[in-house]
């Protein structure tokens, strides 16, 4: 590797670091509110990928288990190869991390507060909402037709009223959805 | 409520949610494992772990993972959630990336992500109903529940704008009484 090759990638390096750095802090409601801001710098300032597979790199990084912000990795890999993807990793999660924690230092030193425990109860019902919305934000997303809305419906019933291990569950329903009933 | 878990414990069950959640529905195999399963946190502590989470920034699962390794073991402790949340995905998804930049399509897994995805859904539905049952017991409750619903799911409004709006209701609402 020469000189001026190993500058690069020490540019492109730097440029991986302070874009996910950033965008770590900047993403305030989850990662996906930072999606536009990536796509900006990534495929049209840096050019690091096309459009196309940027919409590919997020539909991977939506079905792969683990949390969805790890399209940070594919996009870091093909940026600055392994190094790439394990750096743009860590910056995506290490900003906002060390927020989490600190806030999180202060509320368990907050146990016995009123505060705390009005915040715990009152979030409660707001949680449930929000998690409704999120459900039904997915179900939107996924373009469901009919047989899957039957199946989420069947597979509903199944959680809310069986102890069966919920793996099994999706399992099947991955299972069927490879068949082609869905 | 049992014992601290180790970090190893820590590293294993984020892992095991992580690895759960092919499909989606991330925050409801969190609540499976943490409060069900394991029962390391009651649901309302939970509950508000998980919005917390969503309004920091952040991917809200790793912010998850910091909040309860932190509360059990410190530093370490967010250190061994958040790798055991991460570790094997990121494989997964570098195998798959060096897949797709090989050969141009996505691996042939849409038919197992549709059923898939919708089974999340439905683990996401039945985690409404089993913590709603505890905490959506009145009126006000119920108005703060589908109010929200409304505002970001059907409205799409922002979740900072709707929580503004609603969560000093719900603090004082919730304000413990005088005795």
């Amino acid at each position: 590797m020469g000189v001026a090759q190993k500058t690069m990638n020490l540019t492109r390096l730097t440029q991986i670091l302070l874009l996910f750095s950033s965008l770590s802090i900047l993403s305030i409601g989850g990662g996906n509110t930072v999606l536009p801001e990536m796509h900006r710098k990534a495929v049209n300032g840096y050019g690091w990928l096309s459009d196309k597979q940027f919409a590919d790199v997020f539909a991977i990084s939506q079905a792969a288990p683990g949390p969805s912000i790890l399209i940070v990795t594919i996009i870091g890999y093909k940026a600055g190869g392994f190094p790439g993807a394990i750096l743009a990793t860590i910056a995506m999660m290490l900003p906002a991390g060390i927020l989490v924690y600190l806030v999180s230092r202060v509320w368990e030193r907050a146990k016995d507060l009123p505060l705390r425990k009005a915040i715990e109860r009152g979030l409660a019902p707001l949680t449930v909402g929000l998690i409704l919305a999120s459900g039904w934000v997915m179900s939107k997303a996924a373009d469901h037709g009919w047989q899957a809305y039957l199946l989420t419906g069947v597979c509903t019933a199944i959680f809310s009223t069986t102890k069966i291990n919920p793996l099994f569950i999706v399992a099947a329903a991955g299972l069927i959805g490879w068949l082609g009933w869905v | 409520m049992s014992d601290k878990p180790s970090l190893a414990s820590l590293a294993l069950t984020f892992n095991h949610i992580a690895l759960a959640s092919f499909g989606g529905g991330l925050s409801a195999w969190s609540r499976e494992v943490i409060v069900v399963e394991k029962r390391w946190m009651e649901d309302e502590e939970f509950l508000s772990a998980v919005t917390m989470s969503r309004i920091l920034p952040g991917a809200n699962q790793v912010n998850l993972a910091v909040f309860v390794g932190v509360k059990f073991r410190g530093v370490p402790g967010a250190v061994a959630a958040v790798f055991g949340l991460t570790f094997i995905p990121v494989l997964i998804v570098l195998a798959l990336a060096y897949f797709y930049f090989q050969f141009h399509h996505i691996p042939a897994v849409k038919g197992i992500l549709k059923g898939a995805a919708a089974a999340a859904v439905a683990l996401t539905l039945s985690m409404v109903f089993k913590t709603g049952k505890k905490c959506l017991t009145g009126l006000i409750p119920v108005s703060l529940f589908a109010t929200i619903f409304l505002m970001n799911g059907i409205a799409r409004w922002p979740l900072l704008a709707c929580l503004a709006l609603l969560a000093p209701l719900a603090v004082a609402w919730a304000w413990p009484k005088k005795p």
